[in-house]
């Protein structure tokens, strides 16, 4: 049995006016110990998906399910309270921005005892010397120099890589199962990325947990991650083994993403970029939702909406799914054709 | 921090000396105190005589100097009126004064802290709405008017309250206090929620968005990633990052609550400092209006300093000592 078990799983944020799918009918399954990336430009809903996954959507947004479960609990309707038991202690999750997200009123200490006087074990629960040993093996087990000085630091007081791997041990702290960390990279220096990526791989590694990394840096999927699910404007339009899907990419978007990195561009003047942003609230288009930027699209992508097909664990949502050349197959060549007769 | 808190105070006598100079300057081309105090028959020489008397023949300067020199000693001269030291009024009105500023904060913090909490917590419920519409009331009805009102429905209509006055006191050394007869409680309670209505919408007001404020930051998500309880989250973490800005809203409040206590102390013939100062103005009594004045400044750079202290202890930004600064 799976980790994580979800299908089906929607989110949607309604005004009076308006509905906004921003995670829209996706299916995710994790094992223990599996490194799922999911990559996506901005806007795609990979955060709001791993929100959805906390419990932390709050109103005017709703989350749908078919099935939703952690670890044999099922997480629809569960209530405030087991959902506490859960989440921050088997289901962990670490944010974009490391200092906006440790509050500036305490230190580093009070913040990682805090966490461990709810979800701790019996002795940490009961017993503040025990909580701060702990607090402080935490922070040597993210590296973090001069640990005994640094737990009676303030967040202003600490640099951005020093703050995430503070935010990696208060999110480690209670041995979680799964950790989703959601571009825990973006806002760190160059230099600084790659120790925080090694250490959260070794950690990783170490406890056997699995791990959801959310990035738009295809890079570290690629280096990291055993699985990819590649969403836009809120579905996942491709998922499937790595480095199989980055290899022969069966959709013309997660193609168009790899063409977009640098390395892909050096027999190009110029860097190929996708034409156009991700749909907003107001601007969903008919059929595929990457008709108007997809470089293959035809009539039929402007007017139906592709499912999800392909073999087990390899979907593509494209009517004219690539073959290993990167060719659209399905019949595209003569649509194209018969289109170019007609006008 | 020792260094920081001699700074201020040097600030503060720089405040008061140029506040002191501006009360002494304005009240100076009030009126001539002297045609009030005699009477209608008086003669030239008579009114000479007293001018020599009070020391207001002298030039400005001098006479501000004197005024100065008396001050930092306490020494604010004596009423022109009451011909009493104005430093024997203040003592003897000051306790009513500070009492009702006092119940007033108390209830605007103790009543205005907790509804902008709940506002703010639970945004679609009927209460919240009810408490917000109310809210504007207390920021948009003038001091005197919601005083009148009152009395009106409590005094007047329904006769629990006294309409004025300070009821019956209790002396404690130099200090009269309400606080211990039942009459000296009931005659408090409709001036200071009259004096306190307006401080505790405005304090509501400022909690609540504050609080809306924070509950949108990545912190408090993260708090929440991390399956503390609500409670946690909403008093440990919200509200304590809402309060840098309350505090400095309610120190200042705090000096216009007193400041402001004349309108209060006037409709209720509360018998505090606003109600001499207002009896002061009639009569252009000079030392007590400057002596107000100067005491005014005294409380709003008081609380400023106590301000910034508290500062120190909520905000760990503000605090000098680096222990740890990366690397």
């Amino acid at each position: 049995m799976p980790l994580l078990d979800i299908a089906g799983l929607t989110v949607t944020f309604s005004t009076d006016a308006h509905q906004f799918i921003a995670v829209d009918d996706v299916d995710l399954t994790i094992d223990e110990g599996e490194v799922v990336g999911v990559v996506g430009e901005s806007g795609s809903g990979k955060s709001v998906m791993a929100l959805s996954l906390l419990g932390l959507i709050d109103f005017p947004g709703r989350v749908g399910a078919r099935r939703m479960t952690f670890a044999g609990h099922d997480l629809r309707g569960i209530g405030d309270r087991e959902r506490r038991d859960l989440v921050g202690k088997d289901i962990a999750m670490i944010f974009q921005d490391p200092l906006a997200s440790l509050d500036p009123c305490y230190t580093v200490a009070h913040q990682l005892m805090e966490a461990l006087a709810v979800h701790g074990t019996e002795r940490e629960r009961s017993s503040r010397v025990a909580r701060r040993t702990r607090a402080l093996e935490l922070l040597q087990q993210v590296e973090i120099p001069d640990a005994a000085a640094r737990l009676n630091a303030y967040p202003h007081q600490l640099s951005g890589g020093m703050a995430q791997r503070v935010m990696i041990a208060m999110a480690i702290s209670c041995q979680p199962r799964l950790l989703i960390a959601d571009e825990p990279t973006t806002a760190l220096d160059v230099t600084v990325q790659a120790q925080v990526l090694d250490l959260l791989l070794r950690i990783q590694r170490e406890t056997h947990m699995a791990l959801i990394l959310i990035t738009h840096d295809l890079a570290i999927v690629a280096e990291t991650a055993h699985r990819v699910i590649v969403m836009y404007a809120g579905q996942q339009v491709e998922t499937g083994p790595l480095p199989e899907v980055f290899e022969t990419p069966a959709h013309p978007y997660t193609q168009a993403l790899l063409a977009a990195l640098p390395e892909s561009s050096r027999d190009h003047a110029r860097l190929q970029a996708i034409p156009g942003v991700v749909p907003g609230a107001h601007d969903r288009p008919a059929g595929c939702l990457l008709s108007p930027r997809c470089r293959y699209a035809v009539a039929r992508c402007h007017r139906d909406e592709p499912a999800l097909l392909g073999p087990p664990g390899r979907g593509a949502r494209c009517h004219f799914r690539l073959d290993a050349q990167g060719h659209p197959t399905g019949g595209w060549a003569l649509e194209r054709r018969v289109e170019a007769i007609e006008t | 921090m020792f260094a920081f808190i001699l700074r201020r105070v040097l600030q503060s006598a720089i405040v008061l000396a140029v506040v002191a100079l501006i009360a002494f300057a304005l009240f100076n081309f009030t009126g001539d105190p002297v045609t009030f105090m005699v009477g209608q028959d008086a003669t030239a020489e008579e009114k000479a005589k007293l001018r020599a008397d009070l020391g207001l023949d002298q030039s400005f300067y001098v006479q501000f100097a004197h005024f100065l020199g008396n001050a930092v000693t306490g020494d604010f001269g004596r009423s022109l009126r009451q011909s009493r030291k104005v430093s024997d009024l203040f003592k003897e009105r000051l306790p009513a004064t500070l009492e009702l500023s006092f119940v007033a904060a108390a209830l605007a913090l103790v009543i205005g802290i907790p509804a902008g909490v709940y506002t703010a917590l639970k945004r679609n419920t009927l209460t919240a709405h009810f408490l917000l519409a109310a809210s504007l009331i207390g920021v948009s009805l003038p001091t005197f008017l919601i005083g009148i009102l009152l009395i009106l429905f409590f005094a007047v209509y329904l006769g629990w309250l006294p309409s004025f006055g300070r009821g019956d006191t209790v002396a404690l050394g130099w200090w009269t206090t309400g606080f211990l007869t039942a009459s000296g409680l009931k005659a408090l309670i409709l001036p200071a929620i009259t004096l306190s209505l307006f401080q505790m919408t405005l304090i509501m007001r400022l909690v609540r968005a504050e609080m809306l404020e924070v509950l949108r930051t990545d912190y408090i998500k993260f708090a929440r990633a991390r399956g503390l309880t609500d409670r946690a989250i909403h008093f440990g973490h919200a509200l304590k990052n809402t309060l840098v800005p309350v505090i400095t809203i309610t120190g200042l409040q705090l000096g216009a609550i007193i400041a402001f206590a004349i309108i209060t102390e006037t409709v209720f013939q509360w018998p505090g400092m606003g109600l001499l100062f207002i009896q002061a103005v009639n009569f252009a009594d000079v030392p007590v209006m400057a002596a107000y004045l100067c005491f005014i400044a005294l409380i709003f750079v008081l609380i400023n300093l106590i301000v910034d202290l508290m500062y120190y202890a909520v905000d760990p930004r503000l605090r000098v000592e680096r222990l740890a600064t990366a690397q």
